[in-house]
């Protein structure tokens, strides 16, 4: 992928193509995460 | 308490007191050959390599591993959980001591120690991250000191300067958060200025945030790691209250922990994103990066997660162990590891035996303060005549 880039605007727009991808994925990601994290806090009441 | 004064006349030869005495009798030895013949002799510092495993552990380490000081007392103080109130003292005492001896390790690497107060009276380089970081760490430690005042102060029977000094807690709490943002944060950009030094994968221009973070995964985890230390060698010191609450402290930071720890993890897999450097994964240095990541961040934090759900106090505290061991491996590789990566190996640093020793020496002065303390003041008890005044 690396010899694809040949200026700084595609490097950018690649970039934070894949991290803004990432970014939605985490949201979701750490929602679900904190559910698992707190299941053992619902299980007990 | 008179069985324990007739034992201790005979206890001084413990195999604690007998290695940290060795230690501290080498330390003073290396401390005299470093302040008369300087660096060379004692270290193999050089000009690619300024920094070595006194700045590398003894600071940037004691740094991040003190940060439960602020982290325990904002907890406390700003975010009014009551319940782990008693691992504030402990807390505070364990950052207190690690300012301290950070300062005493700069003392070693910087050298003539009448000119540390320089940076606020001489130079006038108030743009410096150095000038930051001195200035952050200089006021924190005064106000550790103040924040940990009161204990002493018990403890010598001053009541009134002890009332006064507790009056200031919730002011020199939220000075502590401000001071350590600052400088925690500050310790990481200060390796902004070394692009080319510092390998890819570990050089982003989000190094402050993640000092910052992973200063509070610190905090957390130590407060667990001191707290089932100090359970299980001063439980003889601790009252009902701070028995009680052991186990509260270690489920509600492992659960904190966890989550600041999923966090991290992915700003580490998006600072990796921002800089393209997937493809240095497959290296070397990405495989030891992936170590890290996975083994010291993934991990604890999902190990913390499970121990949480399950209430799991074992897993907790081991989880604690490895997630400190993280943040120290997280420092040296920033600082040492992966720093000047790709010179040759014969121009790579490795620490002289003499800057080990001074490294013991200063870790040996922090255990050996803490057992005097502990053992007189009271840091894991509410004193008889101050308990209804919290």
């Amino acid at each position: 992928m690396e010899g694809m880039l040949h200026t700084l605007h595609e490097f950018m727009v690649y970039t934070k193509g894949i991290t803004y991808i990432l970014i939605v994925l985490a949201l979701f990601g750490i929602t679900g995460f904190w559910l698992f994290l707190t299941g053992g806090d619902e299980e007990k009441k | 308490m008179s069985e324990e004064s007739t034992t201790t006349s005979r206890s001084y030869l413990t195999p604690f007191n007998m290695i940290a005495g060795i230690i501290i009798i080498l330390g003073l030895i290396v401390t005299a050959l470093r302040f008369t013949k300087g660096l060379a002799t004692v270290t193999n510092l050089s000009d690619y390599n300024p920094w070595g495993i006194w700045i590398g552990f003894d600071l940037m380490v004691g740094v991040a591993l003190a940060a439960g000081g602020y982290v325990t007392s904002a907890a406390v103080y700003l975010f009014g959980m009551k319940k782990y109130h008693s691992a504030v003292r402990p807390a505070i005492l364990t950052g207190f001591l690690g300012y301290a001896l950070v300062v005493l390790a700069l003392h070693y690497d910087v050298g003539r120690p009448w000119r540390l107060p320089y940076p606020f009276i001489v130079q006038q380089g108030t743009t410096s991250l150095l000038f930051e970081v001195a200035a952050c760490v200089a006021l924190y430690l005064t106000v550790l000191f103040l924040e940990f005042s009161p204990a002493a102060l018990e403890w010598l029977g001053l009541k009134k300067v002890r009332r006064l000094a507790i009056r200031f807690t919730l002011i020199l709490t939220i000075f502590g958060v401000i001071l350590s943002t600052l400088h925690q944060s500050s310790l990481g950009a200060l390796f902004l200025i070394a692009p080319s030094k510092l390998h890819p994968l570990w050089y982003s221009s989000y190094l402050p945030i993640y000092f910052f973070i992973s200063s509070i995964i610190a905090g957390l985890s130590m407060v667990i790691f001191e707290g089932t230390l100090a359970h299980r060698y001063y439980a003889h010191k601790m009252d009902s209250a701070h028995m009680e609450e052991k186990d509260h402290v270690a489920l509600g930071f492992g659960k904190a922990a966890s989550f600041v720890l999923a966090g991290y993890l992915i700003t580490k897999v998006i600072g990796i994103s921002a800089g393209n450097h997937w493809h240095l994964l497959g290296t070397g240095y990405g495989i030891w990066y992936l170590v890290e990541l996975l083994g010291f961040v993934g991990l604890p934090c999902f190990l913390y997660a499970l121990g949480v759900r399950e209430k799991n106090l074992v897993l907790i505290r081991w989880t604690a162990v490895l997630t400190v061991i993280g943040v120290v491996l997280n420092r040296l590789n920033i600082s040492l590891i992966a720093f000047n990566w790709h010179l040759p190996s014969s121009e790579r640093y490795f620490p002289h035996w003499m800057e080990i020793v001074i490294s013991a020496f200063i870790v040996t002065i922090g255990l050996v303060a803490y057992r005097f303390i502990v053992s007189r003041m009271p840091i894991f008890y509410e004193h008889p005549d101050y308990k209804e005044s919290h």
